[in-house]
């Protein structure tokens, strides 16, 4: 599967990591090239520099054959916008998109975004342990 | 009306003053405490500390009963989730972002913004206009109808001087409104009207066919 990550943060990082070892053809944006230093040495995929929010930037990373976008940058709003762009524009299969704000993530959940909030799920990960 | 206003820089605030001044009731949504009090300063209690992009602040300042929500921080993505939200969760009747990168446009219709405005566009068209040779001038964009009224002014070196309207093959949608000669009064045109130089010609068009209509009356 062809998948066009946005974000080289830690999370990105791992998971363009992670699915290049499975035998995925990964493609990453960031607009710091020094981000790219998070990826695995062994990381074979592409490393591209440019905003995920640019129609072109986007085409030159491959979003009219990908089969899979995932937004995951720091930006709550870039990663809906983006989202939005490759799910309505360029019509990706699978979007991915992480919204921290847990309302927004749920308005955009309920307007067919494919959204996930790390601050619900880790709220609820930590109050597990602790009530155990 | 009332109109709710995300975004206090210098657009946000003479867009608020301008509003006041009509009568409306208007509140301004700004991230920054210092801007905030700045306004509250000049303006009255017109701005409250927030982000407008987040529910809960719409929530607290009455956004399901705005008439009007727009969107004019320096962020597109920021304006795009404002108006969003405010459109999806509030349901107010319009809602306008300020575009800055002019490719955003057609994005933001496609999803779902009813009204956009670059910022960046008006700019560069009005810089551009301003070159006295600048063959086309927008004068107004109707854009519910997918029309616009521009001036085409008539070079002295247009091969149609001299030629009356009824030989000029307009392109689809195009029609001729009124000519304003240089020395003359300003007249409708017919058929025989005669294109001298210097006229300027008022047309009504469409964005499609303004390229065209340009060249058919310069004759290029």
């Amino acid at each position: 599967m062809k998948v066009v990550i946005m974000g080289c943060g830690r999370v990105g990082a791992q998971l363009a990591g992670l699915l290049d070892t499975d035998g995925h053809s990964v493609t990453i944006l960031d607009t710091d090239a020094y981000s790219f230093r998070r990826l695995p040495p062994t990381f074979s995929g592409t490393a591209l520099i440019g905003n995920g929010l640019n129609e072109e930037v986007l085409k030159k990373a491959g979003i009219e054959e990908a089969d899979a976008f995932v937004a995951v940058t720091q930006g709550d709003n870039r990663n809906v916008m983006a989202s939005q762009i490759a799910k309505h524009i360029f019509n990706v299969p699978k979007v991915v998109c992480r919204i921290y704000d847990p309302l927004r993530q749920e308005l955009y959940n309920t307007l067919g975004l494919e959204t996930f909030s790390p601050t619900t799920i880790f709220a609820q990960m930590l109050r597990e342990k602790l009530e155990s | 009306m009332y109109i709710i206003v995300v975004g206090g820089g210098r657009l946000g605030y003479y867009l608020t003053k301008a509003l006041l001044s009509e009568g409306h009731e208007v509140l301004i949504v700004e991230k920054n405490a210092t801007i905030c009090q700045n306004i509250n300063d000049e303006l009255g209690s017109v701005c409250i500390r927030g982000d407008g992009c987040e529910t809960a602040t719409l929530a607290e300042i009455g956004t399901a009963r705005a008439d009007m929500f727009i969107a004019v921080t320096g962020d597109d993505e920021d304006n795009l989730v404002a108006c969003q939200v405010a459109k999806h969760k509030f349901n107010v009747p319009r809602t306008t972002a300020r575009v800055r990168n002019p490719q955003n446009e057609t994005i933001f219709k496609k999803l779902g913004i009813d009204v956009t405005v670059s910022s960046t566009n008006l700019i560069l068209e009005s810089i551009k206009e301003e070159v006295p040779t600048h063959p086309l001038t927008h004068l107004l964009t109707i854009r519910d109808k997918g029309l616009e009224i521009v001036e085409v002014k008539i070079p002295p070196d247009a091969t149609t001087i001299g030629k009356p309207v009824k030989e000029l093959s307009l392109p689809p949608g195009s029609r001729l409104a009124l000519i304003i000669p240089k020395e003359r009064k300003p007249r409708v045109p017919t058929s025989d009207t005669i294109l001298r130089d210097g006229d300027r010609v008022i047309a009504v068009t469409t964005p499609e066919s303004e390229e065209a209509l340009r060249a058919v009356l310069r004759g290029t």
